[in-house]
């Protein structure tokens, strides 16, 4: 049986037990508990991802460590 | 300056236009994938959370439709993960209308139970493919995967579903 038969006969079998969705309106405006959302949870202010930090750490630990590599990062800059 | 550009820059009255425009597909969209309508109004509004938190990413040049699907899908595939042991199809989303009266009360129950069981990223594609009858390429575009990935998903589920029919004892042929 191929994939197209499979499927079509699997859709008629939830076809008899699960029917689509029917109440697919929304009854009602949901602005008041978004703006209550917005009230509770302010957006949180957007961070420096922990990666970043994490090469900033690398870097300066490199030229705390190997201040001889100073001069070869100035001259890829 | 325009509504998406103002709605990028923080500005809550294009939040809220944008929110007044679109929540209607947002919930009409959630409520298919978790066939309720209290937890699909719960995931609109966090839906909208979602997009106005990440507002700052948003291109104003790109479609603000197609996001917020997107993050509606994510919300709603989130949901059916963590909800999925307790889940059951309610009755009024869930029952059979127009079903075939030779389908036993039992055999359907079964149905229900063994769909309900599908891991989440199954059940979603399984629901708007085989439910919902959603075009492959909408489902792709929602969940953020290729179509090629949506139609293996949809032929895993379904012989996960066979399986798991057959160890409930519904054969799948005879019904």
């Amino acid at each position: 049986m191929s994939n197209e038969e499979n499927n079509k006969e699997m859709k008629e079998l939830l076809k008899q037990a699960i029917a689509p969705a029917r109440e697919t309106e929304l009854r009602r405006d949901l602005w008041p508990r978004m703006l209550r959302k917005l009230e509770e949870q302010p957006a949180p202010v957007v961070g420096v991802p922990w990666f970043d930090w994490a090469l900033a750490a690398i870097l300066s630990a490199v030229l705390v460590f190997f201040p001889g590599s100073i001069p070869a990062l100035l001259y890829h800059l | 300056m325009e509504l998406l550009e103002r709605f990028a820059a923080g500005d809550l009255e294009a939040f809220e236009a944008l929110f007044r425009a679109h929540q209607k597909e947002v919930y009409a969209w959630v409520v298919r994938i978790v066939r309720d309508s209290g937890v699909a109004e719960d995931l609109t509004v966090e839906t909208f959370w979602r997009i106005y938190k990440s507002r700052a990413r948003f291109d104003p040049a790109g479609n603000f439709r197609a996001w917020a699907r997107r993050i509606a899908t994510n919300a709603a595939l989130d949901h059916l993960r963590h909800s999925r042991r307790e889940t059951e199809l309610p009755e009024d989303l869930a029952s059979v209308g127009t079903a075939d009266p030779a389908v036993r009360r039992e055999a359907r129950e079964q149905i229900r139970k063994a769909f309900s069981e599908l891991p989440a990223k199954y059940r979603l594609v399984a629901t708007l493919s085989l439910i919902e009858e959603e075009p492959y390429m909408n489902i792709a575009e929602a969940a953020g995967i290729s179509v090629a990935l949506v139609k293996v998903r949809v032929f895993r589920a379904v012989r996960m579903l066979r399986k798991k029919l057959n160890s409930l004892g519904v054969q799948v042929n005879a019904i």
